[in-house]
């Protein structure tokens, strides 16, 4: 318990600094997201942190239907990164129901979070 | 382990709408009529087991309202599994002789309660899940609904398969007085109903009801005494890979694969034996997953299996013979009324929707988003 806070905490600082970042494990090599203490992939090793590519594939899609007078429709979708590791977000810039599984797309960050827009 | 315990009572209490009645009390009615079925009441109790999504020290709290004082408390939470997966502890603490009669309870009032917007304001807080809540899913339809669409993609399943096993659910609760939804539903109504989250429709979605459910269980040489005949456990096994959708390894394949074998295994039978099962319907896609994942058909065939009515009334595997959680019943968690509903066909009590001569049921209870999966697998007499 070295570091001044834990993972999670770590991961969204460098959100709110404009940077995204994920962990790799030192020991197998492995990505991992969501940040954590522990590598789940080998149960052991050292996470260290990496800037990831950003490109990414929709692994899956679904539009969330809500009344137009409390926003209207958006998407939430399950986004696989190119470093092997999946993460929950949204493809923006294009209507909810265009997003595809097998689309490419790409990383951005908007209000602290990670959001996706068409490769 | 195997057929070494038995459940010798069940009872339902408040399903559909019980206005007025707290969660506790529903899940006390529950048990007294469980017991009273078994031909007991809770002074014989010596064993107490329960799950809440709402009730702290949920164990305590039964024991406290029905004046057990229990050898043996269990209370694990992991979500609507919970109560099929109660029988593993309730199993091995029966087996060491720690006591002798379990009662397990749940009840809930997720339909009329009031205060639950603002419960699930006060859970948020507290459990933030700073991965998942900033996107809004609309949990735990959104996260059913990635898990559709990507069987849809990677097999070719439509929403018209899907319908079917709403159709076949609303069916079979048609032959089920108990049922909250009776109507007559067609493939066309559930595809024409209101979306909710992309591919599932309100009609893919399970029900929100009150209601509660009982069961009591012991050692398999003490259940020959009670009123009814016991429903004898055959085996039992868990399996849980991750709690978040995202974490999921591949939505198209749950951990039911590992529960189902580890069931099988004990049990000594395989899905061909099974004469009626009982699968936790949350959402359409519940029941197809399933049905693959234990063996029932293929991986990626569960659309061709369920279409042409095969798991309705007549067809020619009986699946989710009360009306399921689709149909029938769905208070916030389901999984006690899978039990209750296989005892009742192996005891020949299913009234118009009783299966003939069923001797081995199946239930499979599913906790979370796809997340906690526990099979179970019960017996007549004959089966042992
Ligand atoms: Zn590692």
């Amino acid at each position: 318990m070295t570091a001044p806070s834990g993972p999670e905490k770590r991961y969204l600082d460098a959100l709110a600094a404009g940077r995204f970042e994920i962990q790799k494990c030192k020991t197998c090599a492995k990505h991992v997201f969501y940040p954590r203490v522990v590598c789940p992939h080998c149960g052991a090793g050292e996470l260290g942190w990496v800037a990831p590519s950003g490109r990414g594939t929709v692994y899956s899609t679904t539009v969330v239907r809500r009344k137009p007078a409390d926003g209207g429709d958006y998407n939430v979708c399950l986004v696989d990164l190119a470093e092997g590791v999946r993460m929950m977000s949204r493809v923006v810039s294009i209507p909810p129901e265009s997003v595809k599984i097998g689309m490419a797309v790409k990383a951005r960050i908007a209000e602290g979070l990670v959001e996706f827009t068409p490769a | 382990m195997r057929g070494s315990v038995a459940i010798a009572g069940v009872g339902l209490a408040g399903c559909g709408e019980a206005p007025g009645w707290s969660e506790m009390e529903i899940a006390a009615a529950a048990a007294k009529n469980a017991l009273a079925d078994a031909g007991l009441t809770a002074r014989d109790v010596d064993g107490i087991v329960i799950a809440s999504t709402n009730i702290f020290m949920s164990g305590l709290a039964l024991a406290e309202h029905l004046g057990v004082h229990p050898k043996f408390t269990e209370s694990s939470m992991v979500g609507g599994s919970s109560f099929v997966g109660h029988l593993v502890p309730a199993m091995l603490a029966l087996n060491a002789g720690l006591c002798d009669t379990i009662l397990v309870a749940y009840g809930s009032n997720q339909r009329t309660g009031t205060g639950r917007a603002e419960a699930g304001r006060y859970k948020m807080a507290l459990d933030p899940q700073p991965f998942e809540h900033p996107y809004k899913p609309f949990n735990p339809p959104s996260s059913y609904a990635l898990a559709t669409a990507r069987h849809m993609h990677q097999y070719g399943t439509t929403r018209t398969q899907l319908a079917e096993i709403a159709v076949a659910a609303r069916r079979w609760a048609q032959l089920n007085p108990e049922a909250f939804s009776r109507e007559p539903l067609t493939v066309e109504e559930v595809l024409k109903s209101r979306m909710v989250s992309d591919p599932l429709t309100v009609r893919d979605c399970c029900l929100v009801t009150d209601g509660g459910g009982a069961y009591v269980l012991t050692r398999a040489e003490r259940a020959k005494g009670f009123a009814k005949p016991p429903a004898y456990l055959l085996g039992v096994g868990a399996a849980h890979w991750h709690r978040q959708i995202s974490s999921m390894p591949d939505l198209t394949v749950t951990a039911a694969t590992e529960s189902g074998q580890r069931a099988y295994e004990m049990a000594g039978v395989g899905p061909k034996d099974v004469d009626v099962v009982e699968l936790y319907d949350a959402f359409t896609i519940n029941t197809l997953l399933f049905l693959e994942d234990l063996g029932f058909c293929k991986k990626g065939e569960g659309g061709a299996f369920v279409s042409g009515g095969r798991i309705a009334p007549g067809g020619r595997l009986p699946v989710n013979t009360n009306g399921g959680g689709l149909s029938c019943v769905h208070p916030g968690m389901y999984g006690i009324f899978l039990v209750i509903e296989a005892v009742r066909q192996l005891r020949g009590e299913a009234g118009a929707r009783q299966v003939q001569d069923a001797a081995v049921a199946l239930a499979h209870g599913n906790g979370g988003v796809l997340s906690s999966q526990i099979t179970a697998i019960l017996g007549t007499q004959d089966t042992l």
